[in-house]
């Protein structure tokens, strides 16, 4: 991987990303996959392992791509490319548009766009839902229902969403507790 | 991330005020780009001009070059044994379970209406079933909540 095209790449992810580091999250999916960078498995790794470390996950995400592609220059291509964006437009904005956000036009678009967002968020979790608690490749190529539902798999995942829901603790307890008992019971 | 920001910028060096954050966090909701990264950005360069924003930045993002760096170093080495595998499985049930929780505090926010149940599902199926990118997604999102403001105007 040219480390040209991944700064252009991130670049182009960072200018669609409109709200938090999830939300480039789609988009870096999309990207991933179309160009075989990694397996739909190895993008969760990614993002469990961004969710656990300090730092905006979209950040983590582009410099862990970044590296496993091209090393040390490839983390810091993608990750500037991501942020290039980011500073041309604020500091555009800062100087000559400073109230944009009170702009009914911005405000109507972001209305639309809000929303839309989190639809692109609900396929990241569809897909990583369809392959870590219920596979559905699997399934599809099997047809037994055994595949589809393990139980010890989804007594794991109601234990980690209940446990989760009550008490809203840093994402990195759920994650490291999530890989212990993965240890012990597969 | 908000709260950390009010305490050093606001608090402790009194940079700028609670009121001039909020601004800043706003537009960098609004803006492409991520929020985090946006806001920083915008106190640098009213701190300082280009030069502010720059560094801004880069502060923002080097303790995550730092630590991704490290931890695929070592996960690298250790992502094909055995005992690594399994941790990985139960690693993916966590990432689901946070991944829909997003989904959920998402829905809440920005669900308000039929319209935007419907931009929700649309851009779900596009690219969840479609295949679509989601880049042009965002694109006619943003122009559907353009237009509906259009045609609202042109009512009144």
């Amino acid at each position: 991987m040219n480390i040209l095209s991944l700064y252009l790449i991130f670049f182009k992810i960072g200018l669609f990303t409109i709200g938090g580091g999830l939300a480039a999250l789609p988009l870096l999916q999309n990207e991933a996959l179309r160009r075989n960078w990694f397996s739909q498995a190895e993008f969760f790794h990614m993002v469990a392992v961004s969710e656990s470390t300090p730092g905006p996950i979209g950040v983590n995400m582009a410099t862990y791509v970044g590296w496993e592609n091209a090393g040390l220059l490839g983390s810091l291509a993608a990750t500037f490319g991501l942020v290039t964006p980011s500073v041309i437009i604020i500091v555009i904005v800062a100087r000559y548009f400073f109230h944009i956000n009170e702009k009914p036009l911005v405000q109507s678009a972001l209305s639309g766009l809000r929303p839309a967002v989190t639809g692109l968020i609900a396929t990241a979790a569809y897909n990583v839902l369809t392959v870590a608690v219920f596979p559905l490749q699997n399934f599809l190529e099997s047809g037994l229902w055994g595949d589809l539902f393990d139980p010890v798999t989804i007594l794991l995942f109601v234990t980690i969403a209940v446990t989760y829901a009550k008490w809203k603790a840093h994402p990195i307890f759920y994650i490291a507790g999530a890989a212990l008992a993965g240890m012990i019971l597969f | 991330m908000l709260p950390i920001l009010d305490r050093e910028l606001v608090e402790k060096r009194k940079w700028v005020t609670e009121e001039e954050l909020m601004d800043y966090y706003a537009i960098g909701q609004s803006t492409p780009g991520i929020i985090a990264i946006n806001t920083a950005t915008f106190v640098g360069f009213k701190k300082a001009g280009i030069p502010g924003a720059i560094a801004a930045t880069l502060g923002m993002i080097s303790p995550s070059l730092v630590i991704i760096i490290l931890i695929a170093l070592f996960l690298g080495n250790f992502a094909e044994a055995p005992l690594m595998q399994k941790a990985l499985k139960g690693v993916n049930i966590a990432v689901s379970v946070l991944l829909i929780s997003s989904v959920w505090k998402f829905s809440q926010k920005t669900l308000k209406d039929i319209m935007g149940v419907l931009l929700c599902l649309a851009a779900f199926i596009a690219v969840g079933f479609g295949g679509i990118s989601p880049i042009p997604v965002v694109a006619l999102s943003a122009g559907a909540g353009i237009l509906r403001f259009l045609i609202g105007k042109n009512k009144r």
